[in-house]
């Protein structure tokens, strides 16, 4: 593949922690290969900071291949950049052109505190695990796993739902900020299949009421969280999550 | 002598006689006795759930800001369980000899048939968490085939079952956690493991956020930290993945098994410049229904839709036609090496072969069009359903590489070549999962002990959480019921006091180096000199090169480092210093490892040791033992050997043709 170079203007939001303000930081970066990764183009100008003796910039990416779900920010605007069902580890240069001007800001919430720079912290997401995103079932006591055949289509639903890589995109898209998605994929996933059957009112609750408490908004179904997920987690299954709140608490004894 | 505790008896029943036979801490003492788990993966996070459960109280720590990110989530193909679903002939027996002849018969038969017997546990276990893996229509659990194998005994969700079983086994953690049975430490790194009266008593932890050290009590310390696939700085591990916590285990005391024995990995998307952070694995999987080929003529510059059937090399299908594209990984990764280096091979770079779709396409439209009844279907309407077939099976695959590449791999072929993707060397590990220091344990691919010189693949996902579920909560109480009458030790101990000031000396250390390179510089020249010397071939002289290139690039590091920002502070940089600190010194360890081993044998290939037609030759007289390395001083290693037995399976060459 034949490939280029692009000279590019940042325009990269820097904070040094949670307690100060923060300000944009302009940086020039100059022959980027279009072949490169989004991360990998930070990477040359954290390369460059550092040899001339300032501070890189602090971003959080880990697996670079789309899947832990560690990188987020905020790129002219989107979460995870321009592409669409894409993370921006696996972003590459040829979504930009020479002379763009890109602005990366981090996640944007009161539930996601500022770290450093672009780096937030989503411990409220395991926290709303936590409140129930699980089935309890301990080790050992399982039956065989062909014992309890389930439609492929339910099967391939559930799926669909488990998918989230929980990111945080969903949140960092939403004008309320609301975690809605992420937290209808864990009720979808378990919702759909009989493992989940147990505990199907409490988790819901409980899941709800934890979100609520961590300051994350409400869900106002504009779709801007479906539009951002890079794993195209569907707005559907916030139907699903209203209709088993609903069904739980006028069910629950 | 190493002992590695295996239990008398036959093959088959070591592991029920072990269970019925071991002692047992009773609920009560449970309660009061802490345990440290570092590592959140596949093997940590299922450890620390299943011994949450058991009630324990178990404190957790990963470096990530969650413990859903460990690196196992990126496995994709699948994970292997003898349950004989397909009725293709599996059993417990058989995946047990895979294993051991795909390791090229340096692994421990009792470990190895152990993991072969619970594997079907775990698939029961992650179905009744919720894991949503593959279905038939009938609503059952679907199989596929995997490299090294005859049977299809593989379970998967689509190209993500790591993920899923990393979740599967996260909610489980987190569960414990809400119960406050866990203690969840994220981002934070353990940086060295603390001893008293030589059992492990505790670890040292940073604080990643605020740079604090802090120290942990436990009655014992897993280590579930993964492999050290970093070492080659381009590999298809994580960026974060790193060797630190089994390094600081090696320092105190615990042996390094089989450094040298790291998996190449056949199907990696291939490097495309300098600027390459790292690398991406294309699932095993692929090779179920791709077919991979190089041009029969040199230099063949045309693109390879243009190259005639006829004039196409399936090298592995003419080498290999018992197995073919399905040979074992360190198989593969050299012959596709070998058409490369002899002027083969394909792409800018021309390291790279082809791994092609349009025969699966083709086929699978065909079965398509036939079910739906479309006898008279014209070749373009059936390679349009055969997409679709392909898609429904590889697609987030298919869409990674379009992304990475900018090529659409159902028009075009891919471009793949192999990349450092596993370590079957680790931590020596006895049959209980204990290092030889008293109360350090080791599971997962931290440790050495079930894949000797090669992984089959979706096995490390079967080891990870048979360690984590079935075998640690055994073992572990068997070693801490006589620790019920020792009482727990305040962290204001001196053994705790040194240890966190020896920590804190080094990262100042570090820190005060104040030199021109950057670390990513470092890690990146590491890599070369191990990617060269010590990767998919080896030899003499080029180890011997290498132990001295990496033992003046272990003076350069710390005497010209630069490492900004402070210490107590939320700072990446310095956290890969500690890390790059710790591969360079591993890295010698590798090639001392590599040097010592006159044989070649799985993935290590020493170039003076092979057949006639180039495989690997192995010699089993002088070499059928786990090297153990004891840590004496710098630059300087004592070798432990443990004999490996071999009572039920007699090896031979292994034979994929």
């Amino acid at each position: 593949m034949a490939h280029n170079n692009l000279n590019l203007k940042l325009k990269v939001w820097r904070q040094k922690n949670a307690n100060t303000t923060g300000a944009f930081v302009k940086y020039d970066v100059n022959d980027i290969s279009d072949e490169m990764s989004f991360l990998e183009m930070l990477d040359v100008l954290n390369e460059k900071l550092i040899t001339t003796g300032e501070e890189p910039i602090a971003f959080d990416h880990d697996c670079r291949e789309g899947i832990c779900g560690m990188c987020s920010l905020y790129i002219d605007g989107k979460p995870h950049g321009p592409w669409q069902a894409n993370t921006t580890c696996q972003l590459h240069m040829r979504a930009f052109k020479d002379g763009d001007t890109i602005t990366i800001e981090p996640w944007r919430s009161n539930a996601f505190p500022i770290v450093k720079d672009l780096t937030v912290d989503r411990g409220a997401f395991d926290r709303i695990i936590q409140a129930g995103g699980y089935v309890s079932v301990n080790t050992g006591n399982a039956v065989d796993g062909n014992s309890l055949p389930i439609n492929k289509d339910d099967a391939d639903a559930a799926f669909a739902a488990a998918m989230c890589i929980g990111c945080g995109a969903c949140v960092a898209a939403c004008k309320n900020s609301s975690a809605m998605l992420f937290l209808s994929a864990k009720v979808s996933h378990l919702a759909q299949l009989p493992q989940g059957e147990p505990e199907r009112k409490s988790r819901v609750l409980n899941m709800v009421a934890q979100m609520d408490k961590e300051g994350f908004g409400s869900c106002t179904n504009t779709g801007a969280c479906e539009a951002a997920c890079p794993k195209e987690i569907s707005i559907a299954n916030i139907a699903r999550l209203n209709k088993e709140y609903l069904r739980a608490g006028l069910t629950q004894e | 002598m190493l002992n590695s505790k295996i239990p008398a008896g036959n093959l088959d029943d070591k592991w029920v006689d072990y269970k019925g036979h071991c002692k047992l801490v009773n609920p009560a003492n449970k309660r009061k006795m802490e345990v440290i788990v570092v590592g959140t993966g596949l093997a940590g996070a299922s450890a620390a759930a299943s011994l949450g459960e058991l009630g324990y109280k178990v404190k957790a720590f990963c470096f990530q800001d969650s413990p859903r990110r460990a690196h196992s989530i990126a496995a994709q193909g699948g994970i292997n369980a003898a349950k004989n679903y397909q009725n293709d002939g599996d059993s417990v027996f058989r995946l047990f000899y895979d294993t051991i002849k795909g390791g090229d018969y340096r692994a421990r038969e009792a470990n190895v048939h152990r993991l072969a017997e619970v594997s079907g546990n775990i698939i029961d276990q992650c179905v009744a968490q919720g894991v949503p893996f593959a279905r038939e229509y009938g609503g059952l659990l679907s199989n596929r085939s995997f490299g090294g194998t005859q049977v299809q005994r593989t379970f998967y969700a689509a190209g993500q079952t790591g993920q899923q079983l990393l979740i599967g086994a996260y909610q489980a953690l987190e569960r414990q956690v809400a119960l406050g049975n866990v203690t969840m430490y994220s981002r934070h790194e353990m940086l060295d493991v603390v001893k008293i009266d030589g059992k492990a008593k505790g670890i040292i932890a940073r604080n990643l956020i605020t740079g604090a050290l802090e120290k942990h009590f436990g009655y014992a310390v897993l280590l579930c930290t993964g492999g050290y696939g970093n070492v080659f700085y381009l590999s298809t591990n994580a960026m974060g993945s790193n060797v630190t916590a089994a390094w600081k285990a090696h320092k105190q005391g615990a042996y390094f098994a089989n450094p040298c024995f790291t998996q190449i990995h056949p199907t990696c998307i291939p490097v495309s410049g300098d600027h390459q952070s790292k690398l991406t694995l294309m699932s095993e999987s692929l090779r179920n229904d791709g077919r991979i080929w190089v041009p029969k003529a040199k230099g063949d510059t045309r693109k390879p839709n243009e190259i005639p059937e006829e004039e196409r090399d399936y090298y592995l299908e003419r080498r290999y036609p018992a197995f073919g594209n399905l040979v074992p990984r360190d198989v593969a990764s050299r012959a596709a090496k070998e058409r490369c280096d002899a002027g083969y091979g394909v792409g800018t770079s021309k390291q790279a072969v082809y791994l092609d779709y349009a025969a699966a396409i083709e086929r699978y439209g065909k079965i398509e069009a036939s079910k739906q009844g479309l006898h008279n279907a014209s070749k373009e309407e059936i390679i349009v359903m055969g997409k679709e077939v392909v898609k429904e099976k590889y697609g987030n695959l298919f869409d990674m590489y379009a992304k990475i590449t900018g090529e659409n791999p159902y028009e075009v072929p891919m471009r793949i070549y192999p990349a450092v993707h596993y370590t079957m060397g680790g931590l020596w590990v006895d049959y209980e999962l204990q290092t030889n220091i008293p109360g350090l344990f080791a599971l997962g691919e931290a440790n050495f002990s079930d894949h000797g010189a090669n992984r089959l693949g979706a096995s490390a996902l079967m080891q990870g959480l048979a360690d984590g579920y079935f075998v640690i909560p055994y073992t572990l109480g068997n070693n801490l019921a006589d620790e019920i009458y020792n009482t727990p030790i305040p962290t204001s101990h001196p053994a705790f006091e040194e240890a966190e000031k020896a920590v804190a000396e080094r990262i100042q250390k570090l820190k005060n180096i104040n030199g021109k390179q950057s670390v990513e510089s470092f890690h990146k020249r590491l890599g070369k000199i191990i990617w060269n010397e010590c990767g998919m071939s080896r030899s003499e002289a080029g180890l011997k090169k290498a132990i001295a290139d990496i033992q003046s690039l272990k003076k350069e590091f710390w005497s010209d480092v630069r490492i900004p920002g402070e210490i107590n502070e939320y700072n990446p940089e310095l956290d890969k210093a500690n890390r790059v600190a710790d591969f360079i010194e591993l890295g010698e360890l590798m090639c001392v490892d590599a040097l010592n081993r006159n044989e070649s044998c799985g993935g290590h290939f020493r170039e003076e040791y092979q057949t006639p037609d180039g495989e690997a030759l192995r010699d089993d007289e002088n070499y059928m033992y786990v090297a153990a390395w004891e840590a004496k001083a710098e630059h300087e290693w004592e070798l432990h050997k443990e004999e490996l037995k071999y009572e039920v399976i007699k090896p031979s060459q292994r034979n994929y043709k």
